[in-house]
C-alpha cells in the first residue's frame, strides 16, 4: 500500500514495527514502532505518558515527511 | 505391463529442419523419435516407446495459434498416446510457449498426460507452470541431459498415476498448489538449522520464498507540513466495532474507509481491530496505538498539520496477497489525490 500511495504522486511515511520487512517491501521514509500489538503505545505506562510516546513518534513522522530523501531512510525516534 | 505410448512435440530447429528462417514451417508428423528424442526415448529404457515426433516452426505456431494447435492436436488424437512430451524449449521464448501450449491442450482437451520443460524465465513457464509440470531446464540446450534425467521420471510416476512429489524434490517449476505433509523435523528445529547455515555461510532451502517486490521513488519532502492535509491509513485493522465491512482477520479480500471528522480519541468499545495475526487486547483497548487518532487531531488543532483527512482507510495486513494490498490502495489513493491530501501516515503492527 505505501508503494501504491508514493506511486500515486503522494509522500508516505510507514510507521512499523518490523523496519527489515518495509525496507524489504520498499517503503523510502520508515520510522520505527515500539511493538507488534501496540505499534503507537506501550501498556506499561500511565495514559499520559502513553500518549507523549505516541506524539514523538508521529512528529517523527512528520519530520520523516518533510525531510528530503534519495534513498530508503529510517528516521529514529529521539 | 505394455509400454508407455509416447509422443514427442519439437520446434523445426531441435528437428533439424533449419534456425530461425525455417521457422515457419507448418506442423507435420513423423514415425519414432527425432533429434531430442533419441536422449529422451533412452532415458525411457524398454519403459515407453516414442511412438512419434510433431514438429512445428515456432513462427508458425505463434502466429497460427489456433489453426495449429488444431492440426497438432488430431496428429496426437489419432495416434493415442498415454503421454506427450514437449521441448524442453530451455529459454527459447515462443518454442515455450508452443509447448506449454501444446502440453496444456493434449492433458485438457485429449486427457493426455503432459509433461515439458523450460528455463524458469521463459515467457511460457509464467503462462503455463500453474496448468501443466515444467520441468525446470537451464537457459541454453547445454542443459539437455540434466532435463531428460527429470523431465522422465517425473513423466512415468505421471502415467502410472504415482504421487508426485514436491516442486523442489521433482524438479518442476512450483504450480503456486499447496499440499499438507508431516516433516521428519519440527518447524522450530529446521528453522534453528537454516538459521545456523545461514550464520556459516552455508546453503539453504528457505520453506517459504518471498516475493519480488518492485521499487518506488521517493516523493519530495512535503514543503509545509503545518499547512498539508494528511491522512491516516492503516494495516492493522483497526475498525468500528463489530468490523461493519467483515474484513477477514487473515488475507483481507477488502479494505474498509471510515469517518473520523471531528473524533478526538478512538474509543475503546466504539473501535477495535479485525486483525488476526496480532494479540487485539491492547488495539482493543485503545485503537490509538494502532492509528493514532488521538495525536494528529492535537497536532492539528496545535496548527502543526494543516488538517487531518476526515477518512481513514484501514485493511489487514496479515497473510494478506500483495496482489490485493496493491488493489486497495490504487483504489483509495484515486480518492486521497482528489481530495488534495498531501500526505500519508500509515502504520502497520
Amino acid at each position: 500500500m505505501v508503494k501504491e500511495i508514493e506511486r500515486a504522486g503522494i509522500p508516505v511515511v510507514h510507521i512499523c514495527t518490523v523496519t527489515p520487512i518495509s525496507l524489504t517491501v520498499g517503503a523510502n521514509r520508515i520510522v520505527p514502532a515500539v511493538a507488534i500489538p501496540h505499534p503507537l503505545g506501550n501498556p506499561k505506562l500511565s495514559r499520559g505518558e502513553e500518549k507523549t510516546l505516541r506524539r514523538k513518534i508521529v512528529q517523527t513522522a512528520l519530520k520523516a515527511l518533510s525531510t528530503e530523501v534519495s534513498d530508503q531512510t529510517i528516521f529514529e525516534v529521539d | 505391463m505394455n509400454k508407455i505410448k509416447v509422443v514427442h512435440y519439437i520446434n523445426q530447429f531441435f528437428a533439424q529442419i533449419g534456425g530461425e528462417e525455417m521457422a515457419h514451417v507448418p506442423p507435420e508428423w513423423r514415425d519414432g523419435p527425432v533429434g531430442p528424442g533419441l536422449a529422451l526415448g533412452a532415458a525411457f529404457g524398454e519403459e515407453a516407446q516414442i511412438i512419434g515426433t510433431v514438429i512445428c516452426g515456432d513462427s508458425y505456431f505463434n502466429e497460427n495459434v489456433e489453426q495449429a494447435l488444431d492440426t497438432i492436436l488430431e496428429m496426437v488424437r489419432q495416434h493415442q498416446p498415454d503421454l506427450l512430451i514437449a521441448g524442453p524449449a530451455f529459454n527459447a521464448g515462443r518454442y515455450g510457449v508452443a509447448c506449454g501450449t501444446v502440453a496444456k491442450a493434449a492433458q485438457d482437451k485429449l486427457g493426455v498426460k503432459a509433461v515439458t520443460g523450460m528455463y524458469v524465465e521463459n515467457p511460457g513457464a509464467d503462462m503455463f507452470a500453474q496448468d501443466v509440470y515444467i520441468i525446470s531446464t537451464r537457459n541454453s540446450a547445454a542443459g539437455m541431459r540434466d532435463a531428460v534425467s527429470r523431465m522422465v521420471p517425473l513423466a512415468k510416476k505421471l502415467v502410472k498415476g504415482e504421487t508426485i512429489g514436491a516442486s523442489a524434490q521433482e524438479g518442476y517449476l512450483p504450480r503456486g498448489v499447496r499440499v499438507n505433509l508431516f516433516e521428519k523435523e519440527r518447524g522450530s528445529k529446521r528453522a534453528v538449522d537454516m538459521l545456523v547455515k545461514k550464520l556459516k555461510d552455508q546453503p539453504f532451502e528457505t520453506e517459504y520464498p518471498m516475493p519480488n517486490f518492485d521499487r518506488v521513488a521517493p516523493q519530495p519532502a512535503v514543503q509545509n507540513i503545518n499547512q498539508a492535509k494528511v491522512a491516516l491509513v492503516t494495516s492493522g485493522g483497526i475498525v468500528p466495532f463489530g468490523n461493519p465491512d467483515r474484513i477477514e482477520s487473515s488475507n483481507a479480500s477488502r479494505y474498509g474507509r471510515y469517518d473520523i471528522d471531528g473524533l478526538m480519541d478512538l474509543e475503546e468499545g466504539k473501535w477495535a481491530t479485525a486483525h488476526g495475526g496480532y494479540d487485539p487486547s491492547y488495539a482493543n483497548q485503545d485503537a490509538d496505538r494502532v492509528l493514532p487518532v488521538d495525536v494528529m487531531r492535537e497536532l492539528e488543532m496545535e496548527g502543526k498539520i494543516g488538517s487531518l483527512f476526515h477518512f481513514t482507510y484501514s485493511t489487514v495486513g496479515n497473510g494478506t496477497a500483495v496482489k490485493s494490498s496493491k488493489a486497495f490502495a490504487e483504489d483509495f489513493v484515486k480518492e486521497l489525490i482528489q481530495e488534495n491530501v498531501q500526505a500519508v501516515i500509515l502504520t502497520s503492527t
